[in-house]
């Protein structure tokens, strides 16, 4: 019981804790305007992605706009220089909080496109 | 595709070509020859990119495969089964003991079987004749690395990190030459072709086929070439000079 208070407690630390209901802390880093309304970004945010995924893909259309390597330039985290790592950057944190799995990154660099520039793809090694 | 097929689709292709290429003066097309597209312009099929690799200008230098590996983030292999995008391969003649060495990557088909076989459409044709898979729905099921006779192609046995973030690649997923078209895209050569000229080589001529004034393409129309395997007709967009 102890063991499963503390957990929780741990678990819940990475929220901000407005209200009764705990909500993600979301770090924007980099502010403005985002290329859709925030409301509209939050709710359709994959319809974009799997679109412009397509587009890029099949056609070689490298337009910005809804391209997983805009988001990732803006909202890296610049304490870890990555969007996903850690409940407090910006793609896992709303993800942990939804308990959506995120497998963009399995294949996807997760760091903006300067920083990522040097380095060989490593294999981690079979669990 | 059966021979009757694609007669028949090369003959409907070339009404095509005729209906949208309508000379209006010597000289004059209806449309441009390629160039750098806008980026949010698609890849067109009146582009076929292709690669003419001169055997006699090749030796046993590694700068291609190496800038593949920077590149595409890459690792060197260790073990058989891990991924290679380019390999080179030493030829012999028996008779004359004379050796060439060339660097054999994805040969981009124009009738590619790796697409024939995909059980679920990952492995594609580009509008513009490069061969690529789509790993969003790549099972990983490896009948295209079977059906290729050039064993262009790897699996990807284990997780990565720190991927090139214009090369999206993972585990689970089959892969192979690009032709790096994240740069074709930007108007610049693959990574290979730059390295094998900083090498002082000038072995790989990148560019489009179809264009009758690229360098590739005259060099294709001024002297003997051949494509590996040229009796399959799959037409690959790689073709070799001095073998």
């Amino acid at each position: 019981m102890i063991v499963a208070l503390t957990v929780a407690a741990a678990a819940t630390a990475a929220y901000a804790d407005a209200g009764r209901v705990p909500t993600p802390k979301i770090v924007i880093e980099k502010g403005g305007k985002c290329v859709e309304d925030v409301a509209v970004m939050r709710r359709n945010h994959m319809e974009f992605l799997k679109h412009q995924r397509d587009d890029t893909m099949r056609r070689g259309i490298r337009s910005t706009k809804h391209s997983l390597q805009q988001c990732i330039d803006c909202h890296a985290s610049r304490k870890t220089g990555s969007v996903v790592g850690s409940n407090e950057n910006f793609c896992q944190s709303c993800h942990a909080y939804a308990a959506v799995k995120l497998d963009c990154f399995e294949c996807h660099s997760t760091k903006p496109k300067a920083a990522a520039a040097a380095g060989t793809a490593v294999a981690k090694g079979n669990p | 595709m059966s021979d009757v097929n694609r007669g028949r689709r090369q003959f409907i292709g070339w009404g095509a070509a005729a209906l949208g290429g309508l000379t209006l003066a010597p000289g004059v097309m209806l449309f441009a020859p390629a160039q750098a597209r806008a980026p949010e312009e698609a890849a067109s099929s009146r582009v076929r990119w292709g690669l003419l690799i001169d055997t006699t200008q090749c030796d046993g230098c590694t700068a291609c495969i190496e800038a593949c590996r920077r590149e595409n983030h890459v690792a060197a292999p260790s073990r058989k089964t891990d991924p290679q995008w380019i390999r080179k391969v030493e030829l012999k003649d028996l008779r004359s003991g004379k050796t060439h060495s060339a660097p054999v990557m994805c040969q981009h088909c124009e009738h590619p079987p790796c697409v024939d076989v995909c059980p679920t459409g990952a492995s594609f044709k580009r509008a513009d004749g490069i061969v690529l898979v789509d790993r969003h729905i790549c099972i990983g099921c490896r009948y295209c690395m079977m059906a290729c006779p050039y064993k262009a192609r790897s699996f990807v046995h284990e997780a990565l990190t720190d991927q090139n973030p214009d090369v999206p690649r993972g585990k689970g997923c089959v892969e192979s030459c690009t032709l790096c078209v994240h740069r074709v895209d930007r108007g610049r050569n693959p990574a290979c072709v730059e390295a094998c000229a900083a090498a002082g080589r000038n072995a790989i001529v990148f560019g489009d086929l179809n264009d009758p004034n690229s360098e590739i393409a005259k060099r294709v129309a001024t002297y003997a070439s051949t494509q590996i395997r040229a009796d399959l007709g799959l037409n690959p967009g790689v073709r070799y000079q001095g073998i």
